[in-house]
């Protein structure tokens, strides 16, 4: 069953410093929130996995959190770069990051092997591309049947992984609809799992065959709304594109990036007073 | 009525999608061109896009592959694992609509990085989702800006490959889709050759001379025996590509990316 917690409470519980860690959505439902919380713990030597990094681990990577990157598309969607993951490839800071590289198709089926308790995906992918060159984990299986070579890549299966969804009922169970990216994968395929929630109901109200993940198969539950600003929550709040803009140049250069961590993030107690503090600057600026 | 290149980029690969086709689309000039296919020449064209919409109809172009409106208008929203293993690897897609940073004369791609992989010049997003769509598409669309930087003489990285090393190199390659069909640019359309599958023009926009797009390629390009001239913007084509672009911008404040 999981526990309902705050969310300080479910990082510190079930986040360690080394482990695995899956923070997922796909441009829909990031779970923003609780990587602020990783960074405010200060949670070290993380191996993040994620198929579009995004500016959670922009901001994750630059605070230092992070000794390895999985991923398969690392971009600022529609404005452009991720300036803290390239500095730390391009140039090692705050310190070097290993990166491990895919295709979105492979960690798809990457995290469908590991909800699914197999060692590795199958898949027909990279002939002829490089990455399989730069990536050694990336390897070939010729199917018994046909005679086929075919790409096997290893499962993902994380310590932790961590996803917003937009209800859960006082039993813990949850219900996430819209754009569902690998959550439930990423959610089955992990031994702990952290959902935040914007809001908890006395009922579901679920459809029939709805994304619904049992109680029982989840960690903990934590009540945070607004916690995938500044991407989106379908039926909550929109994407904010302005937030997605004003990034760039925060995340561009060292020391704008430190001061906008130590203010926001470090200077603040929780999400709430994150929110509270964005709010304030943001009318401060009117 | 005057238009820009980039106009003339949009209009030109918008005509490639026959109405009906499956289409994946990649974000930014893809996704705009598929969308004015849909609202000119296409109306039945099927857009689906890797976060999980099929048949997506959007009112504005959106900023992420994964926008509400993308869920919101489509005829079903299902897992991104599904849309790669049984819409894209399941043989459902007839073309693949991808932008690149940089091609070749094969039509292979760079989404990766430019320089040494290990201590790059410039590091790219990534691959995405481009790979298999290029692997697994019956046909392949490619649309970009046309400068010497992007079409070069050699990729530094081969993210989602084309036609290989030309010649039959798919074929050897076990890819089961045909490659590569088109590179529309904002100055010619490219076309692969029989046989050797080299990219050569065989369309020049109006008012473009071979001089320029001569200069704006890293390889020493080829004009097919017979080039045409690709016929100007109509009204309707223009007139409704404005009007997306102008929905888009007062939807999201700004326009959508073209990254």
């Amino acid at each position: 069953m999981a526990a309902i917690l705050s969310l300080h409470d479910a990082v510190k519980q079930f986040i360690q410093d080394g482990d695995t860690v899956a923070l997922e959505g796909f441009t829909h439902l990031i779970p923003t929130a609780a990587g602020h919380e990783i960074i405010r713990q200060g949670k070290q030597d993380l191996t993040l996995v994620r198929m579009t990094p995004d500016l959670i681990y922009d901001q994750l990577i630059g605070a230092g959190c992070a000794r390895k990157l999985i991923f398969s598309w690392g971009g600022n969607p529609g404005v452009g770069s991720l300036h803290r993951l390239r500095d730390a490839v391009e140039k090692q800071w705050p310190h070097a990051i290993e990166i491990e590289e895919h295709s979105h198709a492979d960690l798809a089926n990457a995290y469908v092997a590991g909800a699914s308790g197999l060692p590795f995906a199958v898949l027909r992918a990279y002939a002829g591309s490089d990455l399989p060159k730069v990536n050694p984990l990336i390897k070939s299986v010729t199917c018994p049947f046909t005679g086929e070579v075919l790409a096997a890549v290893p499962s993902v299966r994380p310590d932790v992984t961590v996803i917003h969804a937009q209800k859960a009922d006082r039993k813990g169970n949850v219900l996430l609809w819209g754009i569902l990216g690998v959550q439930k994968e990423a959610a089955l395929a992990a031994k702990r799992c952290i959902v935040t929630v914007e809001e908890i109901v006395d009922d579901l109200q679920a459809p029939m065959n709805a994304c619904v993940l049992p109680s029982w198969a989840l960690s903990a539950v934590c009540l945070v709304p607004g916690g995938a600003h500044p991407s989106y929550a379908h039926g909550y709040y929109e994407r904010d594109n302005r937030f997605y803009q004003a990034w760039d140049p925060i995340a561009r250069n060292r020391e704008s990036f430190t001061a906008w961590i130590d203010t926001y993030i470090r200077g603040t107690a929780d999400f709430n007073e994150f929110k509270a503090k964005l709010a304030s600057t943001a009318e401060a600026a009117q | 009525m005057s238009y820009s290149t980039s106009e003339m980029m949009t209009v030109a690969a918008a005509r490639r999608l026959r109405n009906g086709a499956v289409c994946f689309v990649g974000i930014g000039l893809p996704s705009k061109a598929a969308n004015l296919a849909r609202l000119t020449s296409s109306p039945d064209v099927v857009l689906i896009y890797e976060s999980g919409p099929i048949g997506a109809k959007p009112s504005v172009l959106p900023l992420s592959i994964g926008d509400g409106e993308l869920a919101e208008t489509a005829d079903t929203v299902v897992p991104t694992a599904e849309i790669f293993r049984y819409w894209l690897q399941g043989g459902r897609i007839d073309v693949g609509f991808l932008g690149a940073a940089q091609v070749d004369r094969f039509g292979n791609i760079n989404t990766t990085v430019v320089g040494d992989y290990r201590a790059p010049k410039t590091r790219l997003p990534g691959a995405g989702g481009a790979p298999e769509i290029a692997g697994s598409a019956k046909q392949v669309l490619i649309i970009l800006k046309q400068s010497p930087r992007a079409f070069v003489e050699k990729l530094d990285f081969i993210t989602s490959v084309g036609h290989g090393e030309g010649g039959d190199s798919r074929k050897r390659l076990g890819l089961p889709g045909d490659g590569p069909v088109g590179i529309i640019t904002d100055l010619c359309i490219m076309e692969p050759e029989a046989d050797t599958h080299e990219f050569v023009v065989t369309a020049i926009h109006p008012g473009v001379t071979r001089e320029q797009i001569v200069a704006a390629t890293g390889w020493p390009v080829r004009f097919a025996d017979s080039v045409q001239t690709t016929d100007a913007p109509t009204e309707t084509e223009l007139g409704a590509l404005r009007d997306l672009e102008a929905r888009t911008a007062a939807a999201h404040g700004q326009t959508a990316g073209e990254a």
